[in-house]
């Protein structure tokens, strides 16, 4: 569109318009992230006095000394790598196994594996047999519970598919079995090399669902050494709102680590988003492409 | 008239030659020669077989009344019993309407505006400008739902947060949105909207960039308005991915997020945040006494009326618009 530079006077309406509600889109996504960066670099009591709006009020890295320095916050960024890490590699090894003979014409029972995904979408055994299954397996409290149920996304294995069967041309394979060639090495040697762009955007989809992960860590882990960073944010965001409001303590160091304890809220609501909102720009691109893989039917 | 005789009969013996056996056969050669393919997918299959598979024979014990000692397959059969439970208990409307009402309100809230914000942009003037309002509408998508509700609890609480601290200093009441059963669905469903906004817009996009410029091209010429272009070549154009996607949202309307709910929850708002998916957690897993079997009917209850949803809206959109999921 940007080629058109004669605009009617219509138009020319229409853009200022088009510009405005751009801007209130724009406006109420950007404006509640710019207040907690905000608050998370502002004196304790400013913010709590409500003097914060979007620009930091007596700027000090109070709130982020208090993340760094709090154990528990920092034993569940460990964890929450390890999980990620580890957990990533399993999925994307997985997946790529799983996508490569499905996008074979000649793999014989394509049909038959393809369907046995599909039906996942469809239906799940549930909450409570996929639980009591990780517990007669021992996996309960373990860290392999929270890698191994969700080993492979279906959807994943569907775009990667497609991706294969859109990239790798057929006479790429045929001239490479007239050589002798394999389907192991094919798919080492040949297959791999040619799919960086669909391995960035799987590996994003898993590094994202695992560092967000909670619901199952929640279900599965009793001991709180193994928690990853998101049920540590739980305690801290989510469940110490009903004490913090109802208590009223008046005894003045209490009341600055009260005030400590807001303010480190905000500090840590930046710091555990900070991985994966550092890590998308990049990958930006190839996401873009992922959704539209994806969204073609297969 | 005798050329079209002899294809036929062509046609026929070919038909005859490749029976069923033969076929049989083919596929068997087929297998052989592409075995390593078979082997590539054993773990895969594993995988499937037993965290997807295995517990959908588990579902089983909806049926029985479990037992540690017996488990899954040895408890003592119950037919219909939890199911009849689930649907005479004083839970069951409240449940069931909070499940609907905040499935559908999220449904209807969360289709349009995508659309909307990525024709917008398809249009804006300034090319700088478009690039950073897609980035920032997108970052939220990559926000943790721990981390959206607790960034929620910050901007909304009642002493000093600040959409209060606003309220206030316009002259209003301080309010109590948290613990508000009245406020809980739009809290759930715009926050919602606010971080899929963007996200859900990338496709309509990529949709619109794939229109053919000659389209566009050809209205300019024929002196055509930018809202006429919408009207006449943008919006039939991404007619077809529209009814796609919301098919597919109609069809999983019922597995709208445990974790939010979960974690909006307070005990003052129960009466409208207790969906589903919580009700069977609470019963399943947290409950002092477990009570597995009659959790896993009310999840299977919910399965069940999820799988016939999603296929009668396929069935329903396929003799309508010809667009269907398979």
């Amino acid at each position: 569109m940007a080629t058109i530079t004669k605009y009617t006077t219509q138009d020319k309406v229409f853009n200022v318009v088009n510009t405005a509600i751009v801007s209130l889109f724009f406006f109420v996504v950007l404006a509640p992230l710019v207040y907690v960066l905000a608050a998370s670099f502002s004196d304790a009591l400013a913010v709590i006095q409500g003097r914060v709006w979007f620009w930091p009020v007596d700027f000090n890295v109070e709130g982020y000394r208090a993340v760094f320095r709090h154990p528990r916050i920092m034993s569940g960024f460990a964890n929450s790598f390890f999980y990620m890490g580890v957990g990533t590699i399993v999925n994307v090894t997985l997946t790529v196994l799983a996508a490569y003979p499905l996008s074979r014409k000649d793999f014989v029972d394509k049909n038959f594996f393809m369907a046995l995904f599909v039906f996942t979408f469809m239906f799940n055994g549930g909450l409570i047999p996929t639980y009591l299954l990780v517990r007669s397996l021992g996996m309960l409290d373990t860290r392999a519970a929270l890698i191994f149920p969700l080993a492979i996304g279906a959807w994943n294995v569907i775009i990667t598919r497609t991706y294969f069967q859109q990239t790798i041309p057929s006479e790429l394979l045929e001239a490479a079995q007239m050589d002798g060639c394999k389907d192991f090495r094919f798919l080492w040697s040949v297959v791999l090399p040619l799919s960086g762009p669909i391995i960035a955007v799987i590996t994003l989809f898993y590094a994202v669902q695992h560092w967000n992960q909670f619901f199952q860590a929640l279900i599965y882990l009793r001991d709180e050494s193994k928690y990853p960073l998101q049920l540590i944010l739980r305690e801290i965001l989510v469940e110490n709102q009903v004490a913090a409001e109802m208590t009223d303590m008046d005894i003045e160091s209490m009341l600055l680590r009260q005030q400590l304890r807001e303010l480190l809220k905000y500090s840590l609501i930046i710091v555990a988003s900070a991985p994966m909102l550092l890590l998308y720009p990049f990958i930006q691109k190839y996401f873009v492409k992922g959704i539209m893989i994806g969204s073609l039917k297969g | 008239m005798a050329e079209q005789l002899q294809l036929e009969t062509t046609l026929a013996k070919s038909a005859a030659a490749s029976t069923f056996r033969d076929r049989a056969a083919e596929r068997w050669r087929g297998r052989k020669k592409g075995w390593q393919l078979y082997v590539l997918m054993i773990l895969p299959f594993a995988y499937l077989m037993i965290f997807r598979y295995y517990p959908m024979l588990g579902a089983q014990i909806a049926f029985r009344d479990f037992n540690v000692v017996g488990g899954i397959w040895g408890s003592p059969w119950a037919g219909f019993k939890h199911f009849t439970r689930f649907v005479n208990s004083y839970m069951f409307g409240r449940v069931m309407s909070n499940t609907l009402i905040l499935s559908f309100y999220q449904l209807v809230a969360s289709f349009p505006l995508p659309i909307l914000l990525a024709l917008s942009l398809n249009y804006l003037p300034s090319r700088r400008y478009r690039k950073t309002v897609q980035m920032v509408t997108y970052a939220p998508h990559f926000i943790s739902l721990v981390v959206l509700v607790g960034l929620m609890i910050q901007l909304l609480a009642m002493r000093n947060g600040p959409v209060n601290n606003l309220i206030e200093l316009l002259g209003g009441q301080r309010q109590n949105f948290l613990g508000n059963p009245d406020a809980f669905r739009h809290l759930y469903v715009w926050s919602t909207v606010w971080q899929t906004l963007g996200y859900s817009s990338i496709i309509y996009i990529a949709t619109l960039t794939a229109i053919a410029p000659e389209l566009h091209e050809a209205a300019i010429v024929d002196g055509a308005t930018i809202m006429q272009r919408i009207r006449h070549i943008d919006i039939p154009g991404i007619l077809p991915t529209a009814v796609i996607l919301l098919i597919l949202s109609t069809g999983r309307v019922l597995e709208i997020g445990f974790e939010k709910a979960y974690l909006l929850q307070n005990p003052l708002n129960l009466r409208t945040s207790e969906i589903i998916q919580t009700f069977v957690y609470k019963q399943g897993l947290l409950a002092p006494i477990p009570q597995f079997s009659y959790a896993a009917a009310i999840g299977l209850f919910r399965a069940v009326i999820g799988l016939a949803l999603l296929l009668t809206v396929n069935a329903i959109s396929r003799r309508v618009s010809e667009s269907s999921l398979w």
